[in-house]
């Protein structure tokens, strides 16, 4: 019996020229991850809703005028997809293009490392309009440098109704000017930011580090290689959330939590994520 | 360095009681101590209360003032930085510094206006100590130039043909849909009554919904906003829901560049957009309408609230109307200056008060549209067409037109021509049987430029192609929103493309990376291939892999069209002469 109702929410799609039964309820993302084959995307991760805003995991799909986005249109039964045609190529190259022209993205080897398959080439645009802003330094914990902001929405999700609830940045403005804000653009601490550190967690281009990170990167100090990682229950109440901590040089550098966690889905407060400075002022002392 | 805490001014008398105004009258008026924010059903229901508030308080103040938001925020439960990102969304609301005088000028410097010497208005308005600012199309192409006039505790009010006050005369010929128009009081329901006003509603009460919906289907009514969707399709699909709470949007955002028709309809004949809606309510079961107009229209938005009202009393809207089990009431939205709010979904994040932003398509509005409900969204144009098909009978509808695009479509003839105006023609009339209709050229004509920016230019060899849905698909162009606007011998096609490259660049909400990214490139590109004079090798092969990663990847028809008029223009050979 269970074996049949099983059968019942599969489906059938073509990936790629083959067939493969699928459940119905997947996203393309999904079903294709399942079947091994890997889209590239930016504003997608497992502890938030589809953004839809990035497209680079656009896909071809028969019968749609445009390309669709595999992070969020479900899979019907008897799609035809495409995931690698010239046509989704040919956008995703110019997706990538677009980005290179308009942000920094030095420290988004995610997205660069794509640059050589996509054939990506930034001299055929004569001096482009960039995306300039100065780095923002107004407390102790965030840096925030929107010059590598590429608006993938995960931040203000993970400030807004996806994890935090505390709607502390938008978006603001329109089109090329569009860019994260607090009201007013005023700073941070004057702002509602209860400094969870959620939206850091989420940003994929660095344009929002912690301060930690930012202070040792300035000290040509920041060594990702040399860093362990220890995974340990936060002790400051009984919800038990697991924390990750990024020690370098027996430092305490960065706190992260598990996406896939289930009490935190990557989630943290104040204390998780920025109380710990008391066990490096420990670790001096006793030096 | 800290921003002054003087920014966080308090609200001051007169924009809270502006505010509470808009609140009272949308009976929101429901505090807490503490901002909740998140998840609350009321909430949500409050947030809707946004656009309105914003107009209130840029009204008062002539900004959107820190301690307005503030205020608002309190009051809707909705945070500070999101205000400020909805109000930062639109062209009409200021957050930086308030309006100077009375008055802020908004100069339309889109082709048409632009073509009619609108540049130097602005610069001579201007020169007189009149603030201004470049604005997009504000639908008075047959009147260029025009001037938005957005006031500060005054009316707002558009300007054309350099004539002042609400007295603007468009052409408009037609003897079906337009048959009201210029002919009737627009301000008066028995004079729309005495002219067959309310006799299709009388007979879509008679029939029941069912035989409306077979009849419109029957009709082969499709939309007239550009995408061509079946109406009767869209009607049956939405009185299919189950659901009890079912919504009738009229898109009166009527923004797309050489287009006016909605505006006429609107200003002249409001009762029938009311009455075609509220058939359509009856028929799906909606007892809820929405009309979202945009600010540009303050006559418009006038006439319609007006006629609304004078519905009301009449027993045509409300509880019971006519009598019968029925019950129908809409609500007037205005928009704030924001052609992607034309887009139906942005139109619902509009109304509902978020950013202006478009959603993934499916899921259709037909089963979830505004506040996620089903819903029928219809531009004036199209809904005004059921009357005609109720009380003229779907034979006689059916034997104009085409066999595919069956009907009168309400084109919108600007630029060089004797008589710019609004013509009612038969579908399948061809360009140049329409540029008669208008007077005729006033010099040679190098091109037309079909379905506004987002359409494309057609060379005078091609003036022989009918207008209905299925010849300007074949022909690879799109008749749009019905826009034609006449481009004689001495206007520089280039100039014109580059000016509906920067309206894209302009209007593009943001949110997905190749119209954001793209629009801009596109625009940039245009501009140096102008500045070097390139013109024997310029970069088109950059331009095409712009447009079509637009077309291709964008989410909404905002990046899919924002290439079109360039790509016609170099594939036509109209700019740089050249057919490769």
């Amino acid at each position: 019996m269970t074996d049949v109702h099983n059968e019942a929410a599969e489906i059938l799609i073509i990936l790629n020229g083959e067939e493969v039964n699928v459940q119905k309820d997947m996203t393309i993302r999904e079903a294709s991850s399942k079947m091994m084959v890997d889209i590239p995307t930016i504003c997608w991760s497992e502890n938030l809703e589809p953004a839809n805003a990035c497209r680079l995991c656009v896909v071809e799909v028969e019968g749609s005028k445009t390309l669709v986005p595999s992070c969020s249109r479900k899979v019907e039964n008897g799609m035809n997809i495409s995931t690698a045609s010239s046509r989704v190529k040919a956008s995703r190259r110019m997706i990538l293009e677009f980005l290179a022209t308009a942000n920094d993205l030095s420290q988004a080897p995610e997205i660069t490392n794509l640059f050589d398959d996509y054939g990506v080439d930034i001299d055929r645009y004569e001096s482009p309009t960039r995306i300039s802003a100065e780095v923002k330094i107004q407390d102790e914990l965030y840096v925030r440098d929107y010059s590598k902001c590429i608006l993938c929405y995960k931040c203000v999700d993970a400030c807004g109704e996806q994890a935090q609830n505390t709607f502390a940045i938008a978006f603001s403005g329109r089109g090329y000017g569009t860019q994260v804000s607090t009201e007013f653009d005023v700073e941070l601490p004057e702002s509602d930011c209860v400094y969870c550190g959620n939206c850091v967690a989420v940003c994929p281009t660095n344009a929002l580090q912690f301060k930690t990170e930012f202070d040792l990167r300035d000290a040509s100090n920041w060594r990702p290689e040399d860093q362990t990682v220890t995974t340990t229950v936060c002790s400051y109440c009984g919800v038990g959330c697991n924390l990750e901590l990024h020690t370098q040089d027996n430092q305490i550098v960065k706190v992260t939590s598990p996406t896939d966690h289930d009490v935190t889905n990557g989630n943290l407060c104040i204390k998780g994520r920025f109380g710990w400075e008391y066990v490096n002022w420990v670790e001096k002392k006793s030096h | 360095m800290t921003k002054p805490l003087s920014i966080r001014t308090v609200v001051t008398v007169a924009e809270a009681t502006a505010i509470d105004a808009v609140a009272k009258q949308a009976e929101v008026l429901i505090r807490s101590d503490r901002v909740v924010r998140g998840g609350l059903s009321r909430i949500k229901e409050s947030r809707s209360f946004l656009l309105p508030a914003l107009h209130a308080l840029q009204s008062e103040s002539g900004w959107i003032s820190p301690g307005g938001v503030r205020y608002i925020s309190e009051l809707l439960q909705v945070s500070e930085a999101e205000i400020y990102g909805v109000a930062t969304f639109y062209d009409l609301f200021r957050t930086d510094r308030p309006i100077e005088s009375d008055y802020l000028a908004h100069v339309c410097v889109d082709p048409l206006c632009s073509m009619t010497g609108s540049e130097e208005l602005l610069t001579d308005l201007k020169k007189n100590g009149q603030e201004s600012e470049r604005s997009a199309c504000l639908g008075l192409c047959a009147n260029a130039p025009a001037v938005f006039f957005q006031g500060k505790q005054c009316p707002d009010y558009a300007m054309a043909d350099g004539d002042l006050g609400p007295s603007l005369q468009t052409i408009s010929k037609g003897d079906q849909l337009l048959k009201r128009v210029g002919r009737i009081d627009p301000t008066s329901l028995s004079s729309y009554k005495n002219s067959g006003g309310y006799e299709a509603l009388s007979i879509a009460i008679k029939m029941g919904p069912a035989a409306v919906i077979d009849l419109v289907t029957e009709s082969g009514l499709t939309g007239r906003g550009g995408a061509g969707f079946p109406t009767g399709a869209k009607w049956a699909a939405v009185a299919a829901e189950s659901t009890d709470v079912k919504y009738i949007v009229a898109n009166a955002d009527e923004s797309e560049p050489g287009t006016f028709k909605d505006r006429v309809i609107m200003e002249s004949d409001p009762f029938a957009l009311i009455e075609a809606m509220t058939i359509a309510g009856v028929t799906v079961g909606a007892k809820t309408g929405w009309i979202y107009i945009r600010a540009e229209y303050p006559l418009a938005i006038q006439r319609v609230t007006m006629a609304l009202a004078k519905a009301r009393h009449s027993n045509l809207l409300g509880h019971n109307i006519l009598d019968t089990d029925y019950s129908f009431d809409i609500e007037v939205r205005k928009g704030a200056g924001a052609y992607i709010c034309g887009e139906e979904t942005a139109l619902f994040s509009s109304i509902e008060g978020y950013r202006g932003e478009p959603r993934s398509k499916p899921p259709y509005p037909t089963t979830s549209g505004l506040f996620g409900r089903p819903t029928v969204v219809n531009n004036p144009e199209t809904l005004i067409n059921v009357l005609e098909i109720l009380t003229g009978g779907v034979t006689k509808y059916k034997s104009q037109g085409t066999p595919k695009s069956p009907g009168t479509k309400l084109y919108c003839v600007s630029g060089d021509v004797h008589e710019p105006g609004l013509y009612e023609a038969e579908f399948g009339i061809k360009i140049n049987e329409l540029i008669s209709l208008a007077g005729g050229p006033t010099s040679a004509t190098q091109a037309v430029l079909l379905g506004g920016a987002a359409g494309s230019l057609v060379e005078p060899e091609h003036f022989n192609l009918p207008l209905s849905a299925e010849a300007t698909q074949s022909h690879g162009v799109s008749l749009g929103s019905g826009a034609v606007m006449v481009l004689g011998e001495q206007v520089n096609i280039l100039d014109v493309i580059i000016r509906v490259a920067e309206f894209f660049k302009n209007e593009s909400c943001g949110q997905c990376v190749p119209c954001r990214i793209g629009t801009m490139r596109q625009h940039e590109q245009l501009l140096q291939i102008k500045q070097t004079i390139d013109v024997e090798r310029p970069n088109i092969e950059l331009l095409r892999d712009i447009g079509n990663a637009m077309s291709d990847a964008s989410i909404c028809g905002l990046g899919h069209t924002a290439s079109t008029a360039v790509q016609s223009a170099i594939s036509s050979g109209l700019i740089w002469g050249s057919n490769d």
